[in-house]
């Protein structure tokens, strides 16, 4: 039994799935966060799995760029989701509602 | 000497303009009685500089000079140019004269007022573009001054704007003069697409060349139409009488003597345009007239001093038109010269029993001032003989000439000849009639009323007028036709219609002076006889005099006709149209948009689960119509 691309993209988009249910359904800000990560690197898995059965680097190229966005948004979620936590001492997303219309 | 002045003409224009704006900034701080002399010594300049650039005239050495100073509209061929032939020449020694004299009595007049040195300040802002207006080689630079004399008459009427009325007055001299404008300036439109230029030299010319009779006639109609607003004929002459809110010598110098004559004088610069069309020349005939009629038999009847000159203002204009629509130029110019001489003496002395009655201007409580104001009633005494037809005096000849030009025509000409002697007689008995009730009599006065002789500053005025008004009509008479040789280089190329010759000359001169004696003596007979004999007529003819008393309502007329559905169109748009539907529009937009934000809002929860949820179903949507429609 040899590990084909299928393999691969199957693990994706289990991975994807996962993470989106994760980010639907889960309240706390920072699973959900955990779940967005999940969902990145879900996709980061087919850019280089694709890549690679086609014999293209374009693929891991644009797995760097997820990766350094994906650093970017963490260091400025994380660093936004403390400063909630410390205002409100939760970090349920449901309380957090003000911009409602 | 001549030539310099000549070339430099502008500094008759330049003078006064720099007094007005010395005046307007210091005039207040050099007050009494400085200001007043510094703008008379610049009107006077003027009027020297004029004197002198006019000896080759006077020669009758000259031809006329354009004097080209800039370009100014060049679209327009409107170049800022003068131009000094002798009809302008006349017209600036008649402004600035005439003008130095009224600013001279305003010296006196204004004692005391607190706005003394504004009121100099617009009297030489008026000279500067009464000067303008009539130097002008260009209707461009006509209009110019055109607007800016209606805009001092309406500064001056309502110099009192504290009082309403006087503050009405103004607003409707100024409104009115808009509707004769509105034609003016059609008539400038169509001289501009017929010729392509606006300028004197090259529009009058020779006219005829590019000018068909209906384009001349309408031309000639519309510049009647702003000659009936700026000249007070009907039906635009309204404002006039209402102008005599403003302070006497206002009155004198600009509605009396200059500004109103405007009318008269754009006629005879614009002739060679009226001599290709018998019907525009009589309408300004026909229209002058019925105002000369009209205006008389109101005259009769007011009791106020200054309206009844105010309706003999109107009256004697209508002469004036019927000269220059009779083709007398040289006769309407020559009324026009006389009638500033005799009209502003009578104002000025009008001004100076209003100011020694206490501002009382009903003849009902005058009488009996002759004894008390020898200068004025001597002055005033002239002054009415003249604009009655006696001769020597100066109305006798210029009124004469007129009435005399428009029995020669003949035809059409026959039946305007016999209104205006008609109103001859009627001018004649309004103008005793003053006089008696101002002057003879028994004092009427209101307790605590004691008349003098006013200052020197008011009566040498006087003087100098009434000197002008015996002798001013000798310039042009029958037996030496003196202004006609010296304005015929202005009307070159233009047919003069003139008086008839001989025996018949004589007879209707005898004619026109029996009708002026016949006035004179009724209004003797009714005014300084019995008084139950004036009783006893007054009484029977009550209703037609109530109807002259009260100008026959045409203000009232105007009031229902033309002012109040004005008003009410002006209501309806402000309160209903722009109130209702400009701004019901402009809200319904606001209001629409709150509405659908506020049914949109419940959208925006505030949960950023349902942010992903409707972000997921979004990707959901679109990868089923990506596949559905066959693949990427």
């Amino acid at each position: 039994m040899t590990v084909t691309v299928d393999w691969y993209l199957i693990l994706a988009a289990v991975l994807f799935v996962i993470g989106a249910a994760g980010l639907l359904i889960r309240r706390n800000a920072i699973i959900m966060f955990m779940s967005i990560e999940l969902m990145l690197n879900a996709v980061n898995l087919t850019f280089v799995s694709v890549g690679r059965e086609l014999q293209n680097l374009a693929g891991q190229f644009a797995v760097f760029f997820v990766l350094v966005v994906a650093a970017a948004e963490v260091v400025i979620g994380l660093a936004i989701i403390v400063s909630i936590f410390r205002a409100r001492a939760t970090a349920s997303v449901d309380e957090l509602s003000e911009m409602k219309g | 000497m001549s030539d310099f002045l000549i070339e430099n003409i502008w500094l008759v224009i330049a003078l006064p303009a720099l007094g007005a704006v010395f005046l307007h900034f210091f005039g207040r701080r050099i007050g009494e009685p400085f200001a007043g002399w510094i703008a008379s010594a610049m009107i006077g300049s003027s009027f020297v500089i004029g004197l002198i650039a006019a000896v080759p005239f006077f020669r009758g050495e000259a031809h006329p000079e354009t004097v080209y100073l800039f370009d100014w509209i060049p679209a327009l061929g409107a170049r800022a140019e003068l131009l000094w032939d002798p009809l302008s020449a006349l017209m600036v020694l008649v402004v600035s004269g005439v003008g130095t004299l009224i600013h001279i009595y305003s010296v006196g007049y204004m004692h005391g007022d607190e706005r003394f040195g504004r009121f100099f300040t617009y009297l030489n802002l008026f000279a500067t573009s009464m000067l303008t207006l009539v130097l002008a080689n260009n209707f461009a630079v006509l209009f110019l001054g055109w607007e800016l004399v209606g805009l001092c008459s309406y500064l001056l009427i309502s110099f009192w704007f504290t009082r309403p009325s006087a503050a009405a007055a103004g607003k409707k001299a100024f409104i009115v003069n808009r509707i004769g404008d509105f034609g003016f300036m059609i008539a400038l439109m169509l001289v501009f697409t017929t010729f392509g230029t606006l300028s004197y030299s090259q529009v009058l010319e020779n006219p005829g060349e590019l000018l068909g009779a209906g384009t001349a006639t309408a031309i000639g109609l519309l510049f009647l139409v702003g000659a009936a607003g700026k000249s007070a004929q009907i039906p635009l002459y309204v404002w006039l009488p209402d102008a005599m809110e403003g302070p006497t010598p206002v009155s004198a110098l600009i509605h009396a003597a200059t500004m109103v004559t405007a009318g008269v004088y754009v006629v005879a610069r614009t002739s060679p345009i009226y001599a290709l069309s018998d019907t525009a020349s009589v309408a300004v005939a026909t229209i002058g007239a019925l105002t000369a009629l009209l205006a008389a038999t109101i005259a009769v009847a007011q009791r106020d001093i200054k309206r009844v000159l105010a309706y003999s203002t109107i009256s004697q204009l209508g002469y004036m038109f019927i000269g220059v629509g009779s083709a007398a130029y040289v006769a309407g110019v020559f009324h026009l010269m006389t009638h500033a001489f005799f009209k502003a003496l009578l104002f000025l002395g009008a001004g100076s029993v209003i100011h020694a009655m206490a501002d009382e201007q009903n003849m009902n409580k005058m009488g009996g001032l002759f004894g008390k104001m020898k200068i004025t009633g001597w002055t005033m005494g002239i002054a009415t003989l003249a604009i009655a037809g006696i001769p020597p005096l100066a109305g006798f000849w210029s009124k004469d000439e007129i009435l005399g030009t428009a029995f020669e025509k003949g035809g059409f000409y026959y039946v305007l000849w016999a209104i205006g002697l008609i109103t001859a007689m009627i001018t004649a008995f309004y103008m005793s009639r003053m006089f008696i009730l101002t002057f003879l009599g028994k004092p009427r006065w209101d307790d605590g009323v004691h008349p003098h002789e006013s200052p020197f500053t008011m009566t040498v005025p006087l003087m100098v007028l009434a000197a002008l008004t015996v002798v001013g009509g000798l310039v042009n008479t029958p037996f030496r036709l003196g202004l006609e040789h010296f304005l015929e280089p202005a009307f070159e190329g233009v047919e003069l219609a003139h008086a008839p010759e001989g025996a018949l000359l004589w007879i209707l001169a005898g004619v026109s002076v029996l009708a002026g004696v016949i006035g004179i003596l009724m209004a003797a007979a009714l005014y300084l006889g019995p008084e139950e004999r004036r009783e006893g007529l007054l009484a029977r003819i009550r209703r037609p005099w109530f109807a002259m008393e009260n100008a026959y309502w045409v203000d009232q007329m105007y009031g229902r006709m033309i002012v109040l559905p004005g008003k009410k169109l002006s209501n309806w748009a402000a309160f209903s149209f722009d109130n209702r539907l400009v701004d019901g529009i402009a809200n319904g937009l606001g209001v629409l948009v709150q509405r659908v934000s506020t049914a949109l809002r419940p959208l925006q929860t505030g949960l950023v689960r349902n942010y992903a949820l409707v972000l997921a179903a979004g990707a959901v949507g679109l990868v089923v119509w990506f596949l559905s429609s066959g693949g990427l």
